[in-house]
């Protein structure tokens, strides 16, 4: 795709870009749905494990969580020798393993949404939902799920703007392949390695810019909506 | 048919729960805390009694000695919460038909639009939750609890947090419910007025425990069960019959049993069913006859029982003509004086204004308004 005033090479990293954030995005959804549904609604033992496990990309060093990724879905790494054999999905130096260091780094902020959303549902609902007839699925596709869906959708904004951003885990990981793993924050940074890149830093700057806006908008606007929806007014 | 038997103990807090009850209403009655809820939360499923049977209509919901134990969502008990619980995100209609996709059977019991004319939510259906009042929230999560086809209706204080305004509002609605929609209903309550006009059957519930099952007149007859409801008033319960109206005077005449009884005037019929509560304190005993009192309504009565109360009050129980109870509050000088003692011969009177209004309701039974009218006036 051609775009006027922007290279051949500046256009595929803004792609690239909102490809990779979709998928960590939706990829990263039923996960942290299921991770958050265990945090806010059980308890066991070695359950701050758990939420220390998950928090950890967001206090970590990028470049060690991509280290991590490189040791374990790498060509070599047990996972990666799993998904590559099973599903035929390599990581490795691949677009999708952009993807997955994507969603891995936004994934707290995911987990952490919607689980605030989850331990704001009234349970007494679910409880009234019950007497009404409704096993355990039905209260959750009829009532939990559409009362934390602002959270939800409040989420996956959070990730998507998260996984357009990332760069050190996706570098260290998927290293720097044009067309193929180098997104937009890659594209910037290895403008500004080149002489005569100010220019093209500039534009790249400005479509994040707009890029970020366009995602902070859409989940304010679409929250809004929803929690109209739920006030039940 | 219910039939509830339950122990259960909550920190130092023992529920020890038998009774049974039939159709109509019953009223768990008793002051905040004595265990109500956990009772019906208990037949909901909602609680797990540590061990107990409950059986509803001949269905066992929970046995824990045979190990039967039916998830709340399969018992169809329905249950009005006290907040009422609608969902926020659903409009009234889609709240009202939430219990549908459940139901099993081809035909449900309650069709939706004459729950809908019984309860006068016709113009609601397409509002959300939100801007409802308190009133129309409780109606609705009637509606909801009704549609849902359940063999038994729970209601946790419906009336508790509304005004006395709302509560007027929602009252003949339960009476309607309780008389036409062939449900039983539990109904949970710490306030004598609801429970002296909406029970068939009350059962009095006190630190866990059943003290009393019986008739409102029975169970508000009997003065030493007073202690443990809680701080309001004893009173005892008269069925009645409105006879005619006075208007000169604006006065009604009830009768009964126990004979005839003038009030202030009533908005209801010629030939309602009614309950009267009079309190204890506002009889007065005398020996002989009175002779110029302002009381217009006296009755001969017989001395059943006395129970002395604070530190120089007496509760005495009295036995009226028409087999009903009366309860008066009298010093303990007085009771001296007129040598008051079990078998006593006594005239109460009662002053017409102390008989406290919003206890008149109506009475249960099946038949409706305009057919005790035309009864009356063939008579």
């Amino acid at each position: 795709m051609v775009v006027p005033g922007f290279t051949p090479d500046e256009t595929d990293a803004v792609w690239l870009s909102l490809r990779v954030a979709f998928w960590a995005m939706l990829g990263s959804l039923p996960v942290a749905l299921a991770t958050a549904m265990v945090l806010a609604r059980t308890r066991f033992w070695g359950k701050s494990l758990l939420d220390g496990l998950v928090h950890l990309p967001l206090v970590m060093p990028p470049v060690v969580t991509g280290y991590l990724l490189l040791l374990l879905f790498g060509r070599h790494g047990p996972l990666g020798r799993f998904f590559a054999e099973s599903l035929g999905l390599v990581f490795a130096f691949r677009w999708t393993g952009a993807a997955l260091a994507s969603a891995v780094m936004a994934f707290p902020l995911m987990v952490r949404a919607i689980r605030l959303s989850l331990e704001a549902v009234d349970r007494r609902l679910e409880e009234a939902a019950g007497t009404l007839g409704a096993g355990g699925v039905f209260v959750f596709l009829m009532i939990t799920l559409p009362l934390i869906a602002p959270g939800i959708v409040a989420g996956m904004v959070l990730s998507f703007a998260r996984s357009l951003g990332e760069f050190g885990a996706t570098i260290t990981f998927v290293s720097n392949i044009p067309g193929e793993t180098r997104t937009l924050p890659l594209a910037i940074y290895t403008l500004t390695q080149s002489p005569g890149g100010d220019p093209a830093v500039l534009r790249l700057t400005v479509v994040a810019i707009i890029l970020s806006m366009l995602a902070l908008l859409a989940s304010e606007t679409l929250s809004r909506r929803l929690a109209w929806r739920l006030s039940g007014d | 048919m219910l039939e509830v038997d339950l122990e259960h103990r909550l920190g130092a807090f023992e529920l020890d729960i038998h009774f049974r009850s039939g159709r109509g209403l019953t009223a768990l009655f008793g002051r905040s805390g004595a265990g109500k809820t956990s009772v019906i939360n208990a037949i909901a499923g909602l609680i797990c009694p540590q061990s107990g049977r409950i059986v509803v209509d001949g269905s066992v919901l929970i046995d824990t000695e045979r190990r039967i134990r039916t998830p709340a969502h399969r018992r169809r008990i329905g249950y009005v919460f006290q907040e009422g619980r609608l969902f926020p995100h659903l409009t009234v209609r889609q709240n009202l038909l939430f219990g549908r996709w459940f139901a099993s059977g081809p035909a449900p019991a309650a069709r939706f639009d004459d729950v809908v004319d019984l309860l006068g939510i016709s113009s609601l259906l397409d509002r959300r939750p939100g801007r409802l009042s308190g009133g129309e929230k409780q109606r609705v999560a009637i509606g909801r609890a009704l549609l849902a086809s359940p063999r038994l209706l729970l209601m946790d204080e419906p009336l508790a947090s509304l005004d006395a305004r709302r509560k007027d509002e929602i009252l003949p609605y339960i009476e309607r419910l309780r008389d036409q929609a062939g449900v039983p209903i539990v109904y949970v309550s710490h306030v004598v007025g609801e429970v002296t006009r909406l029970a068939t059957t009350v059962v009095l519930i006190s630190e866990g425990r059943v003290r009393a099952v019986g008739s409102v007149a029975e169970v508000m007859g009997r003065a030493e069960l007073y202690p443990m409801v809680g701080r309001f008033e004893a009173g005892a319960v008269l069925a009645a019959r409105l006879a005619a109206h006075d208007p000169r005077w604006g006065l009604s005449e009830l009768a009964g049993t126990f004979g005839k009884l003038t009030v202030p005037r009533l908005e209801a019929p010629v030939g309602a069913a009614l309950r009267v509560r009079i309190r204890a304190r506002d009889v007065i005993l005398a020996t002989s006859p009175p002779v110029g009192t302002s009381a217009l309504n006296v009755f001969g009565c017989r001395v059943e029982a006395l129970f002395p109360i604070e530190e120089a009050a007496l509760e005495v129980q009295l036995r009226l003509d028409g087999d009903e109870r009366l309860l008066a509050r009298v010093t303990r000088r007085s009771g001296a004086a007129l040598g008051l003692s079990p078998g006593r011969e006594v005239f109460a009177l009662i002053k017409t204004v102390a008989i406290d209004r919003s206890s008149l309701g109506r009475q249960d039974g099946g038949a409706g308004l305009d057919d005790e009218v035309d009864g009356f006036e063939e008579e």
